[in-house]
């Protein structure tokens, strides 16, 4: 249950003062996303109130408050991306799975985010599906990409 | 460049990158390969080590081997069998791994002939690519702790203090304030808990400097975050590091218990009496919590937005009380500081712009990567001699520094000295070290409306000029762009870009507009062209932009037909490619993909070319 799982990561924090960020994280990495039901176990512990701990969870783009797919595609935008060309990835990618940045495919396979900058700069356009970096994408290269994920899931 | 003594033990020494880049591009197969053939045929005298990124990116990955600093670029886990069957085995270098200069073609086998470092001043870079970064003891072999060691037993406070004032050391995460003074100040506020912030939140989209050295070299900045500890009188440190950055993390958590399992943190450090403790805080994605009290606020556990300053920070800042914020690179300088001398520091770089700077070289960049230069060095040397000119022979159009607070410097900058003055002279800024290198193919209006996004988008709502002005701006770009402009859109811009300077709290704010500015005082004519004669001169605006497939050209080989992502190419075979208008995204891809040889689709802006309405047979 989400319950035992939390209590875990509270007893970590306990008086411990502005942890409710961390928390949020490691509440987020254990789960996936970040319920209703969880902030408002979340500002229980917290002593906040239900409104604070979502106004502080969406101020920050990493938190997100519905079910993400099986794989997260992230491709970067960042400046050296952008005047590679990563716009064009992107679309390439938002045409090929239906869904914009932000969303996730109905059948909850891919998750397609947008980010700023991953740091392989020197290699752009860059995209990462789940932990592996792609550099140097071309847009043939798209397709076949996302299809390595799509057979296995 | 740091050699390490254990080396004289080892016949060789190899170092493998496993920086970001390299390890993108492999690097760990290649690692564990080594590690595998070498002990598989029990060669003796040769340990395999990895280090952290050695800049030279765009040629990962890369295998550095000592003694000789015999640099393999480009290497491939099918070429592990070479270097360990010629190089390890038999001493012969494997020359086709070697670095050939593009122009000359000329084959330079080790690193420090290779123009991209013979002419960098490596000072906050020292260790990178030199050391293990999970491995303290290569740390302490470069004469790492040392420092600390003199601080703490040999110097006061206010001798540190002065030190880093006397080299003139400024702040390297953007704003360039005297490190010396800041850390005076926040010396001398009264009070016995104060705390010590590491910046590493590195938000410039395009940037990875601090990243880099964290990975390749974090106890350079954590002993600098301790000897700023000492000097301040704080007991407890943070690193506030972006999440995006999980390999930077981890090295700094290994550093961390490494350090306290060598005496270096805790209570008591040395036998000195003095206690210093340090927590990592994952940032949440924001960029405005690069900004000093937004991150403050963020540690907190608040929503990350800024607030009025003064007081500043160094009198009161996290939990009200006095705390100091500094960025990676101006803490990784402290340790050289204090082990060289005020003095050999502040003889580096120019009148007001000590040290050095680093850069993360990207964009249209013949040799992108990470390069550590003297202030004051001309933007000419660091384009054409380190990053090797412009991609492609290109030519030159202009270079973005300080990201989205940034501007950019035209080519008749090109013989600008670069440091914190002349920037800002320029109308960008020096920021913390991004440097987008942009050709003929970029446009700059693009470039404008792409900061804009981003800042738009990262603007904290608080200050109305910036949530609302910066949306403004970004709506008047769009239109632009996709050539709805009207003529006075750019008065209208400059006019809102000074409200938005004027009326912000913070710094993103402040320098929001600047990436607009810039391009509008360099290439004003630029926009004009959009606005009027609805052209984007780049070829890079979208709507502005047609493809055509030239009939006298196309040979009807079907490779754009078969590529197109929206069947909007009609034509078969030994037939002449017609590309339908209303159905183009202009993706571009027929562009990429028509053979070299053909050259047969073309990209125009503001101009139509008469082509046929139906595939036509080839006329021979
Ligand atoms: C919007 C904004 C973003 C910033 N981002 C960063 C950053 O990513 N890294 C950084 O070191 N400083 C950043 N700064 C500057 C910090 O506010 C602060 O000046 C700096 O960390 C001080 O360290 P220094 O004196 O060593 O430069 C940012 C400032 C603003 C206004
Ligand atoms: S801009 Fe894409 S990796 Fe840096």
């Amino acid at each position: 249950m989400f319950i035992t799982k939390l209590v875990e990561i509270f007893n970590e924090y306990k008086g411990e003062k502005g942890a409710v960020i961390p928390i949020l994280q490691k509440v987020q990495d254990k789960l996936g996303y970040l319920s209703q039901e969880v902030i408002s176990e979340i500002a229980k512990f917290s002593r906040m109130s239900e409104t604070e701990v979502f106004g502080v969870a969406s101020f920050y783009a990493q938190f997100r408050f519905t079910r993400c797919g099986d794989h997260v595609i992230r491709v970067c935008l960042g400046t050296a991306c952008h005047v590679s060309g990563g716009e064009r990835i992107l679309d390439e990618v938002t045409r090929e799975l239906g869904v914009s940045p932000g969303e996730t495919t109905e059948d909850y396979k891919f998750s397609l985010e947008r980010v700023a900058c991953l740091g392989c700069c020197a290699l752009a356009p860059v995209m990462v599906v789940d932990k592996t970096v792609y550099t140097k994408m071309k847009l043939p290269k798209v397709r076949g990409v996302l299809q390595t994920y799509g057979e296995n899931k | 460049m740091g050699k390490i003594n254990r080396t004289s033990k080892k016949r060789y020494i190899v170092h493998v990158c496993l920086g970001t880049g390299c390890i993108s591009g492999g690097s760990l197969n290649i690692y564990k390969s080594l590690k595998q053939q070498v002990d598989s045929l029990k060669i003796k005298n040769v340990l395999i080590n990895f280090t952290g990124c050695h800049g030279f990116c765009q040629r990962g990955p890369i295998v550095d081997i000592e003694p000789g600093g015999i640099f393999y670029s480009e290497v491939k886990e099918e070429d592990v069998t070479d270097i360990v069957q010629q190089h390890l085995k038999k001493g012969k270098f494997v020359d086709r791994l070697f670095y050939r200069h593009p122009s000359t073609g000329e084959t330079i086998p080790c690193s420090r002939d290779i123009p991209f470092y013979s002419r960098q001043q490596r000072i906050i870079l020292r260790n990178c690519g030199h050391i293990n970064p999970e491995n303290i003891g290569d740390y302490l072999a470069v004469g790492g702790y040392e420092s600390l060691k003199k601080v703490l037993t040999e110097m006061t406070p206010e001798q540190v203090i002065s030190e880093i004032s006397s080299s003139g050391l400024r702040g390297r995460g953007g704003a360039g304030f005297l490190t010396g003074l800041k850390w005076d100040l926040c010396h001398r506020s009264p009070g016995n808990e104060k705390y010590i912030i590491c910046n590493a939140d590195e938000g410039d989209p395009g940037a990875f400097m601090d990243r880099s050295i964290l990975e390749a070299d974090p106890h350079s900045v954590l002993e600098g975050m301790l000897i700023g500890a000492y000097a301040i009188g704080a007991n407890q440190g943070y690193i506030y590091c972006r999440a995006e950055y999980p390999l930077a993390l981890e090295r700094l958590r290994i550093a961390l218990r490494q350090m306290e399992e060598h005496g270096f943190l805790g209570n008591d450090i040395l036998g000195s009496g003095f206690n210093f403790h340090i927590k990592i805080k994952e940032g949440a994605g924001a960029f405005v919590c690069g900004e000093e009290t937004a991150l403050i606020a963020s540690i907190e556990g608040k929503r990350g937005m800024p607030r009025t300053r003064p007081p500043f920070p160094a009198i009161s800042g996290l939990w009200g009380k006095p705390t100091i914020i500094n960025n990676v690179k101006t803490l990784a300088s402290v340790p050289v500081i204090i082990a060289k001398g005020s003095n050999w520091y502040s003889g580096i770089g120019t009148e007001k712009s000590k040290g050095t700077v680093v850069f993360a070289l990207t964009g249209k960049i013949a040799n992108s990567g990470l390069v550590e230069v003297p202030m004051g060095i001309e933007l000419r040397e660091l384009i054409y001699e380190i990053g090797g000119g412009i991609s492609g022979g290109r030519k030159f159009k202009a270079a973005q520094t300080g990201g989205p607070s940034g501007g950019c410097l035209p080519a008749s900058m090109l013989n600008l000295p670069i440091d914190y003055e002349s920037l800002a002279d320029a109308g960008s800024i020096m920021g913390s070290g991004g440097m987008i290198v942009m050709d003929e193919d970029t446009c700059v209006v693009d470039i404008a409306r792409y900061f804009l996004i981003f800042t738009q988008a990262e603007s904290c709502g608080k200050c109305v000029p910036c949530r609302v002005g910066t949306r403004q701006m970004l709506i008047i770009l769009e239109r632009i762009t996709k050539g709805d402009g009207v003529p006075g859109d750019v008065e209208l811009l400059e006019r809102l870009a000074n409200t938005v300077k004027l009326g912000s709290l913070c710094g993103l704010g402040q320098t929001a507009p600047n990436p607009v500015l810039t391009t509008i005082r360099y290439f004003r004519s630029e926009y004009e062209e959009h606005i009027n004669n609805k052209r984007c001169p780049a070829l890079v605006c979208k709507e502005l932009i047609s493809f055509y497939i030239l009939p006298e050209k196309c040979k009807g080989c079907r490779i754009c037909f078969k590529n197109c992502p929206v069947g909007a190419i009609s034509g078969g075979k030994k037939l002449i490619h017609v590309i339908n208008h209303e159905r183009c995204i202009k993706c571009g891809t027929c562009f990429d993909v028509c053979p070299k040889r053909f050259s047969a689709v073309v990209k125009v802006s503001g101009k139509q070319i008469k082509v046929p309405e139906k595939p036509i047979p080839i006329s021979k």
